[in-house]
């Protein structure tokens, strides 16, 4: 499509507002960020400048890259959990449940959970695990063990427990896109050739969905790994995560200059599972037509 | 039919809810047939294509193939293949893995030199040698279509399924591929059964055509039967095309059409005062000069160009009905206009009666 003169005073109005929103709110703060991560400091002033101290920092502190290496395991270990919870669910609103009806009602309670807070949601986790909460109290009113404990909160295992339980939509609702759309004469192809239920799964349904699970798993992985909330509601100490750090750099620690660089460094790392995600989602696209 | 039947549906039944697909069916294919299932969209030959396939259960009777009773089976314990409307080819595998998919199997296993060879023969039986290691995406609609049959018989089912194999091609493509079917048929030995609505695709590849109508079976008959001695209107009316007009019998093959003129058939008669139906081909009405017997006048009201043939519509004198008429372009056809006085004439053999209240 040729832009006539004709039509230029009218795209431009059409487009301005977005090209303008995306420009002030997100190119202009990315290049202050970036720029402020060269800055030095001098309690408690910084300075413009160009050097790469802060990174250096980053990189030379085993505090910085225990927390790194700590949160890309969370986030792993919600991604996998996440899979493997809401693949058999997505799976089981496709291929099981018969009435339409019945699907976009289930379809709908694993969606409605994210019009409720997200702290709420957390918070919850909170109530249920800990020395008081719920889970305490059913172990104990059955006998199970005879007074509460307290090893369930204020751990990773909580922390991937809260986050695996907010952030399962995003992985059901890709996945259940993509098993949707695989056309029913594709099973009924397979079945007809000899092959058993099991074997069309892993032979057919699930390589068709390859590209759900690739958009799910980035989703969740790039949420879990930015997550601030979790790690100080049932985190613990030692359930610090990346977010609380640039938090901290930010607020109490008062180094600017080094929470930009912290944060470029975020940045970097997920941009890189973006394009890993993509080529991995281009190499599993297929012509479903 | 000496042998026992391939495939036997008895007393078989597809209801949805209150809705009944297929009504109380029997039929029975003998081994090595062309079967074609044909009528309109809805008329249940695609429900019986797929309890024959085991995609759909039956709600009552019992079917059966190569002597075994398969009605509770699954399609993967069947032993027939189908070849699909829309292909349904696996998009994520080459030509050959597609191909060789039902061959992987445990139910179809065979060793992997075995396995290379068959999809090599089924390939080029279908004339797609040099196509293995391409994607289905990146295939014609016509070779989609000779992969999906490539893949269908490779396991050499007893009897291949095809559900309105050749309706996605476009009209060339699809005289071709009639061709082809009709060959693979040959070559092959197996039984084929398949779906359409296209009455000239199962005339002229069918050794019977099963005539379905609201999910029952209308008629059951070679081509040639169902052409010349159709059972009822309805039949008449699918199979080719019949003018069909209301009458009442006279006695002695003797009928008086609406607007008083009258007709004889020298194939059925009707007791005197019987309302019927009378059946009569466009292609067997010829135009006359002489008035004698079997003669109509009529008025023709439009005049259509069809190449080697003109199509008329025609009025009967005293009746409003239409009635279509094809004449090979002679001089005195090419004449006729919008207007013009026609006598037309038919033999007696060519008019077929119904009596009405019959199949329709």
């Amino acid at each position: 499509m040729t832009l006539t003169r004709r039509t230029f005073p009218g795209f431009a109005a059409l487009f301005s507002l977005p090209l303008a929103w995306v420009l002030l709110l997100m190119v202009v703060p990315y290049a202050i960020m970036i720029s402020v991560g060269f800055w030095t400091r001098q309690f408690p002033l910084f300075y413009p400048d160009f050097q790469f101290g802060n990174y250096a920092q980053i990189l030379a502190d085993p505090q910085y890259t225990t927390v790194i290496l700590r949160t890309l395991k969370i986030a792993a270990c919600v991604t996998v959990c996440a899979l493997l919870l809401g693949y058999p669910l997505a799976y089981f609103l496709v291929f099981t449940v018969r009435s339409q009806k019945l699907r976009n009602l289930l379809y709908m309670s694993v969606i409605v959970p994210l019009w409720v807070s997200y702290l709420l949601r957390a918070y919850t986790w909170k109530i249920i695990l800990g020395t008081d909460g719920a889970l305490n109290s059913l172990l104990v009113s059955t006998g199970i063990v005879s007074a509460p404990l307290d090893i369930f909160l204020y751990n990773q295992t909580a922390m991937v427990v809260t986050l695996v339980y907010i952030f399962v939509p995003f992985m059901v609702m890709p996945l259940f896109t993509v098993l949707d759309n695989i056309p029913r004469r594709l099973i009924e192809a397979s079945e007809d050739l000899g092959v058993g239920p099991f074997m069309t799964f892993w032979k057919v349904i699930f390589p068709l969905s390859l590209g759900g699970v690739v958009a799910g798993a980035t989703m969740t992985f790039c949420l879990s790994f930015g997550d601030f909330v979790a790690p100080v509601l049932v985190g613990g100490p030692d359930g610090i995560m990346v977010a609380n750090l640039l938090q901290t750099q930010f607020g109490a620690a008062l180094n600017w200059p080094l929470g930009s660089a912290l944060a470029t460094l975020v940045l970097a790392l997920v941009l890189i599972l973006l394009q890993l995600s993509s080529r991995l989602d281009r190499a599993g696209r297929v012509d479903l037509a | 039919m000496t042998s026992s039947p391939i495939v036997a549906l008895d007393g078989v039944q597809k209801r949805y809810g209150a809705f009944v697909a297929l009504h109380e069916t029997d039929l029975a294919i003998a081994e090595g047939e062309f079967v074609t299932l044909l009528g309109p969209s809805g008329c249940g030959k695609t429900t019986t294509l797929r309890l024959v396939g085991g995609f759909e259960q039956a709600s009552a009777g019992r079917i059966a193939i190569a002597g075994e009773d398969v009605t509770e089976r699954p399609p993967y314990r069947r032993p027939v293949n189908t070849v699909f409307q829309d292909y349904a080819l696996f998009p994520h595998m080459s030509v050959a893995e597609n191909i060789g998919y039902g061959l992987t199997v445990r139910s179809g296993r065979i060793g992997r030199a075995e396995r290379d060879r068959r999809v090599a023969d089924a390939l080029s039986m279908v004339g797609l040698d040099g196509m293995a290691e391409r994607r289905p995406g990146a295939l014609s609609g016509g070779q989609r279509q000779r992969v999906a049959m490539a893949r269908a018989i490779v396991r050499r089912p007893r009897v291949l399924l095809l559900d309105e194999p050749l309706s996605a091609l476009d009209v060339k493509l699809r005289e071709g591929m009639q061709v082809e079917l009709k060959r693979l048929h040959r070559e092959l030995g197996i039984t084929f059964l398949m779906v359409t609505h296209d009455q000239t695709e199962a005339l002229a590849l069918s050794d019977r055509i099963v005539v379905m109508n609201q999910g029952r079976i209308a008629q059951i008959g070679s081509p040639t039967d169902l052409y010349d001695r159709p059972a009822s209107p309805y039949v008449a009316d699918f199979i080719g095309a019949a003018n069909l007009l209301e009458a009442q019998a006279l006695g002695g093959g003797a009928f008086r059409l609406a607007g008083g003129q009258t007709m004889v058939s020298r194939r059925a008669d009707a007791a005197a005062g019987r309302k019927v139906s009378l059946g009569v081909r466009p292609e067997r009405l010829l135009a006359t000069a002489a008035a004698g017997e079997n003669t109509l006048a009529c008025t023709v009201t439009e005049r259509l160009f069809h190449g080697d043939r003109l199509r008329l519509e025609l009025t009967l004198d005293g009746a409003a009905q239409p009635l279509f008429a094809e004449m090979a372009r002679t001089a005195a056809v090419e004449s006729f206009a919008p207007g013009s006085r026609v006598t037309i004439q038919v033999d007696p053999a060519d008019v077929m009666v119904f009596e009405t209240g019959d199949g329709r």
